[in-house]
C-alpha cells in the first residue's frame, strides 16, 4: 500500500491538472460563444441569396453553367474540416472516420483531398491518398475572403475536369455535446429548385442567366463559409464538453485519493502507538 | 408633404452591415452604370460593381458606403444588397485605403509577370471606391 506522502503527492497532481481542465473549460466555452455569434450574423447573408437562387431559377429556364455540368463521376475531391487543435475529445476522430468511410467507396487514386485544420492534416499525412492541399488557420476570425480563395482552388479543379464531383466533410453543430459529421455535395452544384420562389415579376439586369453565372461562385463560397463556422463551433463545443467530463473525473479521483489518504495516515498513527505500548510493555 | 421611404438592407457574408426603414431614395454602382431606386420600385433584380452606393433619409441627409461589388434586390417595399464588402464612410480607415491604392498601382505599374492584373485593378477600385466614399461624404454633410 502507498504511503501516505506519496498518495498526498498524487493529489496534488490531479488538483493541478483539474485546475488546466477547468481553465481551458472556460477558454473553449469563451470561443463557442464567439464562434455562435459569428454564425448568427453571417446567416441573414445566406438565407437571403438562398431566396435570390430560387428567384433566379423561376426566370432563368434554360441553365445551363459549369458548376452545373453533371458529369459521370470517375474522380472527386473531398474537402475535410477537422479540429486545428487537440483535447476535443472524440471530435477530430468522429471527422476523421466519416471521411475515411465515404473516401473508401472510391479507389484511392481517384481521389483528391482538400484538408482543413492542422489535425486534419496530420491524421492524412500517413495515409496513401493525394493531398492538393492543407489550410491551417489558427486564428479563429477566418474571413470570407480566405474561403474564397480555397473555394477558388476547388472550382478550377473541378471546371478543368480534374476531378467530376466535389464533397465537403465537417461536423455539424447539434449541441455543445452533439456533432453531427456530415457530407455535403459541393460540387456540381444542384440546380437552384424554383419552389421557393415568390410570385410576381421581376426585372433582371443584366439578364436572369448571367445574373445566375454571378451568383453560383458566391453561393459556393458562402455555403463552405457557413460549415467551415459551424465546424469551428462544433470543434468550440467538443473540447467544453471533453474538458468538463475531465474536470468532473478529476474532482472524483481527488476524492477516493483523499480517502485513500485518511487510511493510510490513520493505519500509520495506529501503527506508531502499537508499537509505542508494546516497547514500553516490554520493558516494564 | 412626408415622404415616403423603404426599407434598406445590406448584408455581407460576415454581418448584417446596416438596417433601417428609413430611406428615402438610393443610388447604387449597377454593372450596366449607376441607377437610382425610390420607394415601392417594381421589383428587380441587378449585378452590382464595385463603387459607392448613397442612400438618402427624410432630412435630406446622404450617406455613403464602399461596396465591393455585390447584388441588389427590390421586392415589395424593400430593398436588400448582398454584398462582397460594404463600409459605411464613417467605418472607412482612410489611410489603409490610401496604402492599398499605393500598392495596387506599383504592383500595375511594374507589370511583372507574376502580377495579377485583374486582382490588383479589383484592389485598386475597392480602395478607389472607399476614399470617394468618405471624400463625398465630408464635402455633403
Amino acid at each position: 500500500m502507498a504511503t501516505a506522502k506519496e498518495i498526498r503527492r498524487r493529489i496534488r497532481t490531479v488538483k493541478n491538472i483539474q485546475k488546466i481542465t477547468n481553465a481551458m473549460k472556460m477558454v473553449a466555452a469563451a470561443r463557442l460563444k464567439k464562434v455562435q455569434a459569428k454564425a448568427e450574423a453571417a446567416r441573414p447573408y445566406a438565407q437571403e441569396m438562398s431566396e435570390l437562387m430560387a428567384r433566379l431559377a423561376v426566370s432563368a429556364v434554360d441553365v445551363s453553367h459549369p458548376l452545373l455540368e453533371q458529369r459521370e463521376e470517375k474522380s472527386a475531391a473531398f474537402v475535410v474540416i477537422g479540429a486545428e487543435r487537440g483535447l476535443a475529445g472524440s471530435y477530430n476522430v468522429n471527422v476523421m472516420q466519416h471521411a475515411l468511410r465515404e473516401i473508401d467507396k472510391r479507389s484511392p487514386e481517384n481521389v483528391k483531398l482538400v484538408l482543413v485544420g492542422k489535425k486534419a492534416v496530420s491524421f492524412f499525412k500517413r495515409r496513401q491518398y493525394q493531398i492538393v492541399a492543407a489550410v491551417e488557420s489558427r486564428r479563429l476570425d477566418v474571413s470570407f475572403s480566405d474561403v474564397e480563395r480555397l473555394t477558388t482552388r476547388v472550382r478550377s479543379m473541378f471546371e478543368e475536369k480534374e476531378v467530376d464531383a466535389v464533397y465537403l466533410i465537417y461536423a455539424r453543430f447539434v449541441t455543445p455535446m452533439k456533432q453531427l459529421p456530415t457530407t455535403l455535395q459541393l460540387l456540381p452544384m444542384r440546380q437552384p429548385t424554383p419552389e421557393l420562389a415568390v410570385e410576381g415579376y421581376f426585372e433582371f439586369e443584366p439578364e436572369a442567366a448571367k445574373l445566375l453565372a454571378a451568383l453560383l461562385p458566391k453561393y459556393l463560397s458562402t455555403q463552405v463559409y457557413q460549415a467551415l463556422v459551424e465546424a469551428q463551433a462544433s470543434e468550440q463545443g467538443a473540447r467544453m464538453t471533453a474538458m468538463s467530463a475531465a474536470t468532473n473525473n478529476a474532482s472524483e479521483m481527488i476524492e477516493t485519493l483523499t480517502l485513500a489518504y485518511n487510511k493510510a495516515r490513520q493505519a500509520a498513527i495506529t501503527k506508531e502507538l502499537t508499537e509505542i505500548v508494546t516497547s514500553s510493555e516490554a520493558l516494564k | 408633404m412626408r415622404e415616403r421611404t423603404f426599407r434598406l438592407e445590406i448584408l455581407t457574408p460576415e454581418r448584417v452591415v446596416f438596417s433601417s426603414d428609413q430611406v428615402v431614395s438610393l443610388i447604387a454602382p449597377g454593372v450596366e452604370g449607376y441607377f437610382g431606386v425610390m420607394a415601392n420600385r417594381a421589383p428587380i433584380v441587378s449585378q452590382l460593381d464595385i463603387g459607392v452606393l448613397q442612400y438618402r433619409t427624410p432630412g435630406g441627409h446622404w450617406e455613403y458606403i464602399a461596396l465591393g461589388g455585390g447584388f441588389l434586390e427590390a421586392t415589395g417595399n424593400k430593398v436588400t444588397i448582398l454584398a462582397e464588402t460594404a463600409e459605411l464612410s464613417r467605418e472607412i480607415d482612410v489611410q489603409r485605403a490610401q496604402e492599398a491604392r499605393e500598392r495596387a498601382l506599383q504592383r500595375l505599374a511594374s507589370g511583372g509577370p507574376d502580377v495579377d492584373i485583374e486582382r490588383a485593378q479589383a484592389a485598386l477600385r475597392r480602395a478607389m471606391a472607399r476614399l470617394h466614399a468618405v471624400q463625398q461624404s465630408n464635402s455633403f454633410s
